[in-house]
Parts: C-alpha cells; structure tokens; sequence
C-alpha cells in the first residue's frame, strides 16, 4: 500500500512506442496500462509524496511544483507526437491498478467522446504583450528650456502628457493587434480560448501580457496557422507576440464550453469537489 | 517534444515558460473524480492558482483590458451586448475628445 499510480493522460491503444528519453515522476518511461478500448499512461510514485497529506505540503512548494508539473508536460508532450492524448489535471492519483482501471470505467464515455473530438489536432499558444517603457528611448527627450522660471511648470506638464501618450499609444496598439490576431486566428483554427493574461512575475516575459489565447489547429495545417501568426506580427516596438507550442489540447480536453466540474456522473455531488466548485465561482 | 518540420518556438527542453505549464496543468484537462484522491486537491490547486494569477488580473482590469470575460466567441451573450457595448465606447471617446478639443487648442496657441 505504500505506492500510488499517478496518472498523466488517457489515449486509445496506439501502434507504435513511447519517444526515446521520456521519463516520468519516477525517473523512468512511464508504463501504458492497456484496459478495453482505453490506455492510461502511468507511473507509480511513492504514498510518502503523493498521499493525501503530503501531497497537499508539496503543493505548496513552488520547487517541488514546477519539477512536477514539468514532468507531467514532458509526458503528455511526448505522448502527443505519436499518438491522440487526453490530458488530466496535474496529480491525478490512483490506489492501484485497480484504481486506475475503475477511473477509465468511470470516464469512458467522456474520454472516447474527448478523443474523437481532439484526434489529430494540437493546441498552440499565442501571447501579445505590450511593453509601454521600451529600454531605449525611441526619442530623445527634448532639453530643458534655458531655465525661463515660468515656462518650467508647463514644460513639465507637456512632457508628462507626451510620455502618458505614447504609453497609450502602445497600449491601443496592443490591444488592436490581440483583437485582430484573435479574430483571424480563430478562423483558422477549430476553436479557441482565451485564458487570463499572465503575470510577468511567473512567466519572466517583460511587458504586460494582453492576449494570452489558445488555438485548437489540425496538426496537418500547424504550419500554415504557425505562419499566419508571423504574418499578422507587426515589426513596431512596444508590442510583442509569442507563439508556443504544439501542446497536447489542454485547453480543450474539457468539455467544450463547460468547465471541468460540469459532466461528471456520480463525482460531481462530492463534498470536496462542491466545495472547490464553491470556491471556484467566489473566486471568478 | 515537437513535430518534425514544424518550428520549436519554445525551445526542445523545458524552454517553456513556468506559467504556461502550470496554466495548463493546473487548470485545464480533464479532471476525473473517482476512486482518486483529487477531490481534496482540487482545493489546493485552486488556492495556487489563484495566487498565481490573482495579481495579473487586477492589473489587466485596472488598464481597462477585461475582454476576455465577455468575448463573443466564448459566450453568445456576449455577442449581443459587443455592439452596444462598442457604440458606448465610441460615444465615450468622443465626448472625451470633444473635452479635450478647447485644452489642445490651447497649447497649440502657446507653443506658438
């Protein structure tokens, strides 16, 4: 009883064999457990990090976090080059095999639903930012006025002006561009979503990020929707964007337009998850 | 990591940024409640998540860029109010210029 199963994707069988490198939380290429129709990709980890109590103090260690949460990305990341990948919510953990087979039960309609839905399509991450103080003054600023006392007063006030101007300049830029891309790029894609803007704190990008959407684009047509996306990039300074990916669709592996609490049979009435649900809606 | 003949805008290992894993992660996929231990965990992520992005989200609103929340192609509501939404917007703008007109003139005479 000492080891769990955490589970990072569900898939069909696949032909075919895991990338070359691909280690789990574990240190090892993580195991498929074949049950019916479905594949769960698997590590065991060890009850002492990934129990309950322990696992709630990790999860509050941003180290131990961001190593977890980057095995669990390289995984799902590598499942998705060679086959059609269901992503789960980070520290999905089962007691068992057993457990891990009655999760498959529990959602088999829903991941087969979720695999047609997502077959041969990948998820691309398009970020603009404005950056309203570029590091080099794009103009110097004009010199003081030869010391004319009551000219300064106002000097001041039309340089304050000018500079309140061209930072809103850049932010009207930023904003035409994240509308613009978003409207073309969502007709190149099946679909989309827009996610909250990040902090720059956590994603150590300079400039404030304005649009931080996904795209859900056939995998066959990435290059075409990759170069759209450098074509709609502007080469003026103070606005900046930034593609990344192929991700395996995590922004659409939910039903669509549903949030993740909203069909599921028999789990949804459960004290914890109506408590989070709670929480959740307070919080929006 | 990635498809051949496509490009690798984020680099081939763990380039990615921190907050687009954890975005990802933490808040999307599916998540299945069953003979699992998540249910308490959805809480705990929440409180990270929340931690992380709470600040990103004031500062956004406070430059007036929430548009996001209503965006047509995620709700039909908000379809409908788009464009009473944008004619207000326009009418805001103008006013504003139309108060703004006399101060410019203004400084247009004294810098001449």
């Amino acid at each position: 009883m000492n080891e769990l199963r955490y589970v990072y994707a569900v898939t069909r069988p696949f032909d075919g064999v895991l990338p070359d490198g691909v280690r789990g939380l574990d240190g090892e290429p993580p195991r498929l457990l074949h049950h019916g129709d479905l594949v769960a990709v698997v590590s065991p980890v060890p009850a002492g990090d990934f129990a309950e109590a322990p696992l709630k103090k990790h999860l509050e260690d941003l180290d131990w976090l961001t190593a977890t949460a980057r095995a669990h990305e390289a995984v799902i990341g590598a499942m998705t080059t060679v086959t059609c990948t269901v992503p789960l919510r980070l520290a999905t953990v089962c007691v068992d095999d057993s457990g891990v087979r009655r999760l498959l039960d529990a959602g088999h309609d829903r991941f087969l639903q979720t695999l047609d839905r997502l077959e041969g399509r990948v998820e691309w991450g398009v970020k603009v930012y404005a950056d309203p103080e570029p590091a080099p003054a794009p103009r110097p600023e004009p010199s003081e006025p030869a010391g004319g006392a009551p000219a300064t007063g106002r000097d001041y006030l039309r340089r304050r002006l000018s500079r309140r101007q061209a930072r809103e300049g850049v932010w009207e830029r930023a904003d035409a561009l994240a509308r613009t891309l978003h409207a073309e790029l969502s007709q190149r894609a099946q679909a989309a979503a827009l996610h909250r803007p990040q902090d720059s704190r956590l994603s150590e990008s300079p400039g404030q990020n304005v649009l931080n959407a996904a795209y859900l684009v056939p995998r066959e047509r990435s290059e075409e929707f990759v170069a759209e996306v450098g074509r709609l990039t502007p080469e003026e300074g103070g606005v900046r964007v930034e593609l990344t990916g192929p991700w395996a669709p995590y922004s659409f592996a939910g039903h669509a337009g549903q949030p993740d609490t909203a069909g599921q049979a028999g789990a949804a009435d459960t004290a914890g998850k109506a408590g989070a649900a709670d929480r959740e809606e307070a919080a929006g | 990591m990635t498809t051949p003949n496509l490009p690798d805008p984020y680099g081939s290992n763990g380039g990615a940024n921190l907050a687009d894993i954890l975005e990802r992660v933490l808040d999307k996929g599916v998540v299945i409640a069953g003979d699992i231990k998540i249910n308490l965990l959805d809480i705990e992520l929440l409180t990270i998540k929340l931690r992380l992005i709470v600040a990103s989200v004031d500062k956004a609103k406070e430059m007036g860029i929430d548009w996001w929340e209503d965006d047509p192609s995620l709700s039909s509501g908000a379809r409908r109010r788009e464009l009473a939404e944008e004619n207000q917007r326009l009418q805001r703008r103008i006013a504003d210029l139309e108060a703004a007109a006399p101060a410019l003139e203004e400084r247009e005479e004294n810098q001449a």
